[in-house]
């Protein structure tokens, strides 16, 4: 069996003074081995807080309500703390958007790339230390004996983002989770961490969950992709099908509204409507108070994921009505 | 261009140098805007990219007169900005859009006080019906409910409160708008939304925008000339599609193929230049060209002397040693 991790119909809440907000709100996907899934979607689409339900670091008011995360086998949701800091940080690693703040600056590079590995691995001291080294030289960091040794103030961005990397894959993990981890970035840099991600996966063979709202970095690295909105799975497919055969109008919107080199002189394709307020979701797809082609069934209620083909699935009505005057079409 | 094409905005040779304390009482200049020479035309939008650091938003604050320039000149239709006066009467003309809509509101304001807080400051009305009368206008103008008015920023989300803000630059009916990372911060969905309307309001208006922006893509879709800056110098600048498809500096073209294309396909094929090393510290900039510790072209000449920014061919402008020989 190929399959890492399966999460099916995970539903995970907020619950504030305001009310329960629903993050996610039944997410089902399964991750292969050596496999780079991209998460797209706007802030609030539930795509972080999809990957924090994985790890279970979600703030105190989070909760995962309902739902089930299996990792190679093992089932996370009720696993205890114990099960999970046995996984966490050594056969899942996450990297976070911001490389300023997810390093402690009180400590050195060194003794926080060895953290990881004492705790994780049977290796001492001096060997916990070589492969500190090793895992900076690995990242592309120049003098790495010396590097070790100094504090996170003394790097750029793009060299912490770096280091940040190198601390995540120093055990070795299954699974790397990206939480949007170039968008504090610069571009030249951005591309520097891209082809560093690429290379280490192909080196390594783990498999990433790629979690990201810009659709560039979706094309350069993923395999496949799900498309969120308002906690909800939109649409998932290889990132060819996505790409250049959307069947959900969120998706469709998403790829018409990005400029592009050849969108110059022309006006773009906004979707229109102000992001979903998720303490008052309405009862039908997420989507329909902004979608150009809502239809009545839209607005009353939700469409079931469906297999669009071997590679693709979408949550969208109008694949429904596609498929039967298709269906009218061939009886008449 | 010919003679009387009088460029709307002209800056000539702009520097601004930061004071940084090194050791206990020694300053050093942090050159971050250091001999930056442009002319915007009427109605034409100047796109200026670079990486953070580069001074691109120095170039914007300086040009408005929110720092005081340590050297060079800005015209304004062809007259020096330089006494108060002066300075006063040309932020009547020119505005600004900041980055971030979260912070760039005040919280104890109504929308229709931040909105109408430039026109109390220049004096641009007779009567409060007036004023109110132009608030309306204006939010109507950028795609704001008018009932609204009453409501504080944090009512509104990141797009509308975007809205506010180019509400409030327009609120002078200027000719110039500096628009500084104005559509970063906001979700690719209504990131949209808020290009289409610069465009628009260029249109109605007449404006004419600096647009300040590290998404190239974005910039590409907007400008009709970009300029490229590198630790605070510009190092390149031509027509947006000619930059876009035939950069003549090393620099630009890392910069250009970094870009992700929202496209399978394109960046499977895409041969990436990738950079090694990062910006260098301002502080501590390299001899001669700035770019040549990262530059795969460099040679000898490269740190001796800063090369001269220079037409290469007709409206193309770059500043490279080698740029005829690396193509």
């Amino acid at each position: 069996m190929s399959t890492l991790l399966e999460v099916r119909d995970l539903h995970t809440s907020f619950f504030t003074p305001a009310g329960e907000v629903k993050a996610v709100n039944g997410v089902s996907f399964n991750l292969d081995r050596r496999k780079v899934l991209g998460i797209v979607g706007e802030s609030g689409s539930g795509k972080s807080v999809t990957a924090y339900s994985i790890m279970q670091i979600l703030e105190r008011t989070g909760k995962i309500v309902s739902g089930s995360i299996k990792f190679d086998g093992q089932e996370l949701v009720d696993a205890g703390e114990k099960v999970l800091k046995t996984i966490r940080g050594n056969r899942i690693s996450i990297i976070f958007q911001d490389p300023m703040t997810s390093l402690n600056p009180t400590y050195t590079i060194g003794h926080q790339l060895m953290e990881a590995i004492l705790l994780h691995t049977n290796r001492n001291r001096e060997q916990a230390k070589a492969r500190a080294v090793e895992m900076l030289r690995l990242v592309n960091i120049n003098e790495p004996e010396k590097r070790i040794k100094q504090y996170p103030f003394e790097f750029s961005g793009g060299m912490r983002q770096r280091i940040m990397i190198a601390m995540a894959l120093a055990c070795e993990p299954d699974i790397l989770i990206a939480d949007e981890p170039t968008t504090a970035l610069d571009v030249t840099i951005q591309a520097q961490i891209l082809e560093l991600m690429k290379s280490l996966q192909e080196e390594l063979g783990m498999a990433i969950i790629m979690i990201t709202h810009d659709l560039g970095v979706v094309a350069q690295l993923c395999d496949e992709v799900i498309v969120m909105y308002a906690g909800s799975i939109c649409e998932q497919g290889t990132a060819d099908e996505i790409f250049y055969n959307p069947r959900h109008e969120y998706t469709k919107g998403l790829l018409r509204s990005i400029p592009t080199a050849g969108s110059a002189g022309t006006r773009l394709q906004p979707i229109s409507g102000t992001p979903i307020d998720l303490l008052n979701m309405p009862k039908g797809c997420p989507f329909a108070p902004r979608c150009d082609n809502a239809m009545k069934i839209c607005l009353s209620q939700r469409c079931e994921r469906a297999q669009i083909n071997a590679d693709h699935q979408a949550a969208c009505w109008m694949n429904v009505k596609a498929e039967m005057e298709a269906a009218k079409g061939g009886a008449s | 261009m010919a003679a009387n094409n009088q460029p709307l905005i002209e800056v000539r040779n702009l520097k601004e140098y930061f004071p940084v304390l090194v050791g206990m009482f020694r300053t050093k200049p942090l050159k971050a805007v250091d001999g930056v020479s442009f002319s915007i035309q009427k109605g034409e939008t100047l796109g200026l990219v670079g990486e953070s650091g580069c001074g691109k938003t120095t170039v914007g604050r300086t040009l408005l007169h929110l720092y005081k320039p340590t050297g060079g000149e800005i015209l304004y239709n062809g007259k020096p900005v330089q006494s108060k006066a002066d300075i006063m009467e040309f932020r009547k003309k020119a505005t600004m859009v900041f980055q971030d809509p979260y912070s760039s509101l005040n919280p104890r304001m109504t929308v229709s006080d931040i909105i109408g807080e430039p026109l109390d400051i220049h004096k641009m009305y007779g009567s409060p019906d007036e004023r109110r009368e132009k608030i309306l206008e204006l939010m109507r103008r950028v795609g704001l409910n008018s009932e609204h008015a009453a409501r504080y920023a944090h009512e509104f989300s990141g797009g509308q409160r975007q809205r506010i803000g180019i509400a409030r630059a327009l609120a002078l009916n200027p000719d110039f708008i500096v628009c500084d990372e104005p559509v970063s911060a906001l979700d690719v969905s209504i990131q949209a939304q808020v290009i289409n309307m610069f465009d628009e309001l260029q249109e109605q208006m007449g404006l004419t925008y600096l647009f300040i922006a590290h998404d190239i893509l974005v910039v590409r879709h907007i400008s009709d000339r970009i300029a490229v800056m590198y630790l605070g110098r510009m190092v390149e600048l031509a027509d947006a599609a000619e930059i876009y498809e035939r950069p003549l500096h090393p620099y630009t073209k890392s910069l250009m193929s970094a870009v992700p294309q929202p496209d399978p396909k394109t960046a499977r094929a895409n041969k990436r230049i990738v950079l090694t090393g990062d910006i260098p510290s301002p502080l501590n900039a390299p001899s001669g060209c700035p770019f040549r510790t990262r530059c795969a072209h460099a040679t000898e000449a490269c740190s001796a002397e800063m090369p001269e920014f220079k037409e290469v061919s007709p409206g193309h402008f770059a500043a490279c040693h080698r740029v005829g020989e690396v193509n």
